[in-house]
């Protein structure tokens, strides 16, 4: 059987098991307005389930301006401009948290997103279809993991592997650029960013697989007829269709690389400094809550980093509010279950 | 015009480079799970799942009181997350097609990426600071906070699978809509509703960020939820980062088990989910 049609006959059952919406919306909805107590209450019960997770963000915006605010009053202008940390001496600088953070999540982008967007492919267009189940079995358990865990096997096993093999090899070979310099001691921003790509890789792959099932099979299968080989294909008709939807995937992943804690904790070397190198030792706005929070000196100190996180939290709300938009614009429509 | 020769060949090019992306993608999780049971079998033994940790240097010991707090913590978390996760998301089914349906269904979606240690910040300030003290509880409410959108996103998805013709069926009959979505509906995507209920207790059991500073750590056995809790994630990172070679053993004996509840978890979802759709089919 010829792939095309596969893909076909799989989105026409994927169809055909989502209820239609239409179904259930109209005419319930109206007797339920009228004549009975008991389902009044029960849409009653149900909107205010729902009005509560709208209420979470709200609590979540006032809990942290009330840890942050001792902080505030102090005067967080500062907090952004300056790069000294210095908890005893009340000098509250951001800069080396936030350069970490940065400096981590790229690197975690720059090595996750072509190797999730092979992946994809290979499972979704070019490979053996019985693969898919096995790999998407992989894939899922490797998001299942606890990040505790991935630091436990970054710090032993990753670590030691970069510090004696890839850290001199990269020096040797790309020594002349400013980012591979510097003693490789194995903890610093490449392990965390290292760490970060294999972590978030599952939310990349799996996005990136749901929005390749949305390609028309008609886009495909005209390139295919007009002589196209398989890649052509790929190119010339399917990553243009998908390009919103990898995009969003990335940052999906993105979102989740910044405010990844434990694991990036264990590896980066906590160090509060900017180094170019990437070999070199540094911190990243999780990492420093989740070491100093729980034996802050002080009030100033707790809000200063409560003020970190409320930061952490905006950024990621605007990510993962434009990574749904994008996603969404192509696929439309909720046949997602396994992003969740 | 190229020859057809290079453009196979660059078929061929692309379609290796790709299955090397799958090759990377899973060799980390290859050598992870690897490693975690080579180094994690060895310390593990009857006293460590029921002993007391012990210092540096004393034999045995194990993590009994970070087992039984992770289960205290992890049972607490269901209090808060279980009922407003599982009621937002039939919502999301039943009603969730207004304006005010989407922004719930938008919030869950955003707020499901939001830094698990935010969230611990966001119970430090609702519980340890009007408590004064550390506590379970905290903990707790961190671990119910974060299971809310997930489940909220997968109960939806689950109750919709369930047949308008069964609702209408019912509702033709004449039985009112409130008994008709908890007797026919829920009732139909139970095993879907219970799958993703323990996927949501599955991440809480793996979570550690929000615990540092809510349930913190304890020694000791504790059972009182207003009392600072051990738990196996905070333990793991505790003898990781420790410089002694006895303790990281521990850590890895630990992951283990961590690995053990979690994958237990996620297999009995996955059983739960296969006998109830296998049955509707």
């Amino acid at each position: 059987m010829p792939p095309s049609t596969d893909v076909s006959l799989e989105r026409a059952r994927s169809t055909a098991s989502a209820p239609a919406p239409g179904v259930r919306a109209g005419a319930p909805g109206r007797a339920a307005r009228g004549r009975n107590r008991g389902d009044r209450a029960w849409a009653a019960l149900l909107g205010l389930l729902g009005g509560a997770v709208l209420a979470l963000v709200g609590l979540v915006v006032l809990s942290l301006v009330h840890v942050a605010r001792p902080a505030l009053k102090a005067g967080a202008g500062t907090f952004v401009a300056s790069s000294d940390w210095d908890p005893v001496s009340g000098s509250f600088g951001a800069l080396p948290f936030i350069y970490g953070t940065v400096v981590t999540s790229v690197v975690a982008i720059a090595v996750a997103v072509p190797i999730s967007v092979g992946l994809a492919l290979f499972l979704q267009e070019m490979g053996p279809r019985r693969l898919r189940p096995v790999v998407s079995f992989a894939i899922e358990t490797l998001a299942a993991i606890p990040s505790v865990i991935f630091g436990l096997w970054g710090l032993f096993v990753m670590v030691p592997w970069l510090r004696d093999s890839v850290e001199p090899f990269l020096a040797r070979t790309l020594g002349f650029l400013p980012i591979f310099q510097g003693a490789p001691i194995g903890l610093g921003y490449l392990a965390a960013g290292l760490i970060l790509a294999v972590m978030i890789l599952p939310t990349i792959a799996s996005v990136t697989i749901e929005v390749l099932k949305t390609v028309p099979a008609s886009l495909k299968e005209g390139a295919l007829a007009l002589g196209a080989t398989r890649w052509e294909a790929i190119r010339m008709a399917i990553l243009p269709y998908s390009r919103a939807g990898v995009l969003g995937a990335a940052l999906l992943g993105l979102g989740r690389a910044l405010g990844e804690t434990m694991a990036v904790t264990m590896v980066i070397g906590n160090s509060p400094t900017i180094s170019t190198s990437l070999f070199a030792a540094g911190y990243s706005l999780p990492a420093v809550i989740a070491n100093e929070f729980a034996e802050a000196t002080g009030d100033v100190h707790t809000g200063a980093l409560a003020g970190l996180a409320l930061v952490l939290f905006g950024v990621s709300l605007i990510l993962n509010s434009a990574a749904r938009l994008l996603v969404r614009m192509v696929s439309s429509g909720p046949a997602r279950v396994s992003a969740s | 015009m190229r020859s057809l020769l290079l453009r196979r060949a660059k078929n061929h090019l692309m379609t290796a480079l790709c299955a090397v992306g799958v090759l990377l993608a899973l060799a980390p999780l290859a050598s992870l799970l690897w490693l975690v049971v080579s180094r994690g079998v060895p310390g593990l033994s009857l006293s460590f799942f029921t002993a007391l940790p012990t210092p540096v240097g004393e034999p045995g010991g194990g993590v009994g009181n970070a087992v039984a707090g992770t289960a205290m913590l992890v049972s607490l978390a269901c209090v808060v997350g279980l009922p407003i996760g599982i009621g937002a998301g039939v919502f999301l089914a039943e009603r969730g097609d207004g304006l005010f349906g989407r922004a719930v269904r938008f919030t869950a979606e955003v707020f499901s990426g939001v830094p698990s240690i935010v969230v611990g910040i966001v119970a430090y300030g609702l519980v340890v600071i009007p408590m004064h003290r550390f506590s379970a509880l905290a903990g707790a409410l961190a671990l119910g906070l974060l299971m809310i959108p997930t489940l909220a996103r997968a109960t939806e998805e689950l109750v919709r699978l369930v047949p308008g013709s069964l609702r209408e069926a019912s509702l033709a009959l004449g039985v009112p809509q409130w008994k008709t979505s908890l007797r026919i509906v829920l009732r139909t995507a139970r095993g879907g509703i219970v799958t993703a209920a323990l996927l949501a207790i599955a991440r809480a059991a793996g979570e550690t960020a929000p615990l540092l500073f809510t349930s913190l750590n304890n020694q000791y056995w504790n059972l009182r939820p207003d009392q600072p809790t051990a738990s196996l994630t905070v333990q793991i990172f505790n003898y990781a980062i420790s410089p002694y070679e006895d303790w990281h053993q521990k850590a890895w004996s630990a992951a283990l088990v961590l690995l053990l509840v979690v994958g237990g978890l996620n297999l009995l979802a996955r059983l739960a989910l296969r006998s109830r759709l296998g049955s509707s089919r």
